[in-house]
């Protein structure tokens, strides 16, 4: 009875020390999943989610406070990644947020611009380039097309215009959606 | 040298040829066209940089373009005449998109700019040889006109043991391989030695396909005049199958190797191009010329004069139709390439690139289009697929979407060639599936990598302005302590200031 006890004590001990120990010495930086979460969002850092950003709704997702199909401009595409992440059942976007839109890319009318530097403040990339009382221009490459520079600029000189593909980014068509009726009709047109 | 036994590939087809219609007359020369319409991307890779201005005269072989970036070549005026503008313009292009062209009006002189030939290859260093033909234009003349200056370099990592020549041009209707090598042979021969020498190789192996027994004796006798190498090379005969002119088949079927997924031959030791392209070498190397034309086949049942035509880079696609007398009416689309792996294309000034290899207007026993039908998983895509993929998984992971499942299959092992869809008996056009989900994967790919970036620069940014908000508190820390400091000092100095005027107060009393 009492070696049984004692052994059991023992036992105990020693992994308890052993678990403390490796509790310190192999501990996980910060949330992993968070991470995660964060590498499949778009970073357009929009906030049509409602969070301030993709990370603060990253970390909403982790906590179990928000769902996954509040993301527009992740799409369907986006909300398959992280119901596979997550093991959940993908559902429809959320239509509070807003549709899923093509790409959109941010152009500032450049005669127009005052130079009142709102929308440099308001971009999230600082994707704007420009100083107070000197024209904006928007850096193409790095625009997200998050449409947060729009409603700040006081002389509305900022338009969101689709992204036209050029043939080295362009992409084959889902056949699913070409019927053999289309491609008749397109052929005699 | 003995003969080696032949590999094979597994699956593949035996195709109808319809190669006679176009091999009945010689290579003939286009007509210079009035117009030159020259899109900037005419190669995998960077679109080369314009470096003529509007307005400008050039001379035929005068660079108008330069190469950017490491994966380029280099564009040239294929005849003399003014830069009429730089402009977007339709490219022959499976999207129907528009490209930055240069577009020059012609004057018909065909005048030439100076040329630096040289006559003994073997006094320039093989980076010498490669940084000509990369001046010259050169690219894969097969079809996916890859840099060919990329493809002498035998690197540092690697040992080229084989240079294959691919004459097989499997692909039914095609025949401008077939004719160069009838009509050119020595002009290969001279470019296969410089390419030896260029990739240091050790032996050549010529392969061609045995549907044509013209190439293969042209070929023969244009080696049997060059001794020297006719000892490190020799011509395979293969059997017609198609696509024994993939490259990995081609390799598979000629050294019973193959080339590792993911892989390049180089890894095993073999580089392989065209026979154009050689001919396209020994043209830069021996005669300074650089590329400025190609042979096109213009096939097809409703073409009445078919036949293989040298045309200029930029030449309108209708001219060459026109010229060839065609049933085919304005506006109506035709195929660029083969039937099996060609893209039908529509518009009537599209210009021919370096890629253009064959333009196909009416195919013989043609499939009427019909609503496909469901797979019912009979296996037979997975019995001709040349790489040895499963085309029916493949199929289902591409219509539901999930792209890494695809990758697990090896999707982008896919060569195109389209003998899936070939034997499908639902008749489900596979290919576009794959074509689909490769692009999509590539776009997803592109779209990871800009959202990466757009992240570091928003985390870059918060930090920046965390930075700068705690650089402002440390600011008005320090001074609203300076202005303590400065009022107490005031204080202290308005105490001293009393305490002086009592003391004198206090001496004066004393007085």
């Amino acid at each position: 009875m009492l070696t049984a006890i004692l052994a059991l004590t023992l036992l105990a001990l020693i992994f308890g020390l052993l678990l403390g120990y490796a509790s310190v010495k192999f501990k996980v930086e910060g949330d992993p999943i968070v991470e995660q979460i964060d590498k499949l969002l778009p970073q357009t850092q929009c906030g049509q989610c409602s969070y301030a950003g993709c990370r603060p709704y990253a970390e909403a997702i982790a906590a179990g406070e928000a769902d996954i199909n509040r993301c527009p401009p992740g799409g369907e595409a986006t909300i398959l990644a992280l119901a596979d992440l997550l093991d959940v059942e993908p559902k429809p976007l959320d239509e509070e947020v807003g549709a899923e839109k093509p790409k959109m890319l941010a152009v500032i009318d450049e005669a127009r611009c005052i130079g009142c530097t709102l929308c440099i403040q308001a971009c999230p990339v600082d994707a704007i380039l420009g100083a107070a009382k000197h024209m904006h221009t928007v850096i193409a490459d790095e625009c997200t097309g998050c449409e947060l520079c729009v409603a700040p600029c006081p002389v509305d000189c900022i338009d969101m215009v689709r992204t036209t593909p050029s043939p080295t980014t362009w992409r084959w068509p889902d056949p699913e959606h070409i019927t053999v009726q289309e491609k008749i009709e397109e052929e005699q047109a | 040298m003995t003969q080696q036994q032949l590999g094979s590939f597994p699956g593949g087809l035996k195709l109808p040829g319809h190669k006679k219609r176009s091999t009945q007359m010689p290579i003939r020369r286009m007509p210079i066209s009035k117009r030159l319409i020259l899109p900037l991307q005419q190669h995998i890779g960077e679109a080369a940089v314009p470096i003529v201005e509007v307005g400008e005269k050039v001379l035929k072989g005068q660079r108008v373009a330069r190469a950017e970036g490491h994966v380029s070549v280099c564009l040239h005026a294929p005849t003399s005449g003014v830069i009429r503008a730089i402009a977007d313009h339709q490219v022959p292009h499976p999207s129907g998109l528009t490209a930055p062209c240069i577009m020059i009006e012609t004057d018909g002189e065909d005048r030439w700019i100076e040329r630096d030939p040289v006559l003994d290859f073997r006094s320039l260093s093989s980076h010498e040889i490669r940084q000509r033909v990369r001046e010259a234009g050169i690219v894969g003349l097969g079809g996916a006109g890859f840099p060919s200056f990329i493809k002498l370099n035998p690197g540092v990592r690697h040992h080229v043991e084989t240079l294959l020549i691919n004459g097989a041009e499997c692909e039914p209707y095609i025949t401008c391989d077939d004719m160069i090598m009838r009509e050119r042979a020595a002009g290969i021969i001279e470019g296969i030695e410089i390419m030896m020498f260029a990739l240091r190789a050790k032996e050549c192996v010529i392969a061609i396909e045995d549907n044509k027994p013209e190439s293969i004796s042209a070929m023969r006798f244009a080696l049997t005049a060059n001794k020297a190498l006719s000892e490190t090379t020799r011509i395979v005969i293969i059997p017609t199958k198609y696509p024994t002119g993939g490259e990995k088949q081609l390799i598979q079927v000629v050294t019973g190797k193959q080339v590792p997924s993911k892989g390049l031959p180089i890894d095993i030791g073999i580089v392989c191009h065209n026979p154009a392209t050689a001919y396209a070498v020994g043209r830069a190397i021996r005669h300074g010329e650089p590329l400025l034309s190609r042979i096109v086949t213009v096939t097809g049942t409703d073409v009445t004069h078919a036949g293989n035509f040298e045309t200029l880079f930029g030449t309108p696609i209708r001219e060459l139709l026109e010229f060839c007398e065609t049933k085919r009416q304005p506006d109506e689309p035709f195929i660029m390439g083969g039937p099996m792996m060609g893209y039908n294309l529509s518009g009537d000034d599209l210009p021919i690139t370096k890629t253009s290899n064959c333009i196909l207007v009416g195919v013989d026993d043609v499939a009427i289009a019909s609503q496909p039908l469901p797979c019912i998983r009979c296996g037979e895509c997975a019995a001709a697929c040349p790489a040895s993929l499963l085309p029916q998984q493949l199929y289902w992971y591409s219509r539901s979407k999930e792209f890494d499942k695809t990758e697990e299959y090896n999707l982008f092992d896919c060569i195109e060639c389209g003998c899936c869809d070939y034997v499908c008996p639902s008749k489900i056009p596979l290919v576009s599936y794959f074509r689909f989900a490769k692009t999509e994967i590539m776009n997803q790919e592109r779209e990871r990598r800009k959202s990466d970036i757009a992240r570091e620069r928003h985390e870059n940014r918060l930090a920046r302005q965390e930075r700068e908000r705690l650089e402002k508190e440390e600011r008005q820390k320090q001074r609203k302590a300076a202005l303590a400091a400065s009022k107490a000092a005031q204080k202290k100095a308005e105490n001293t200031e009393t305490e002086s005027t009592t003391e004198t107060a206090a001496v004066k009393e004393d007085n």
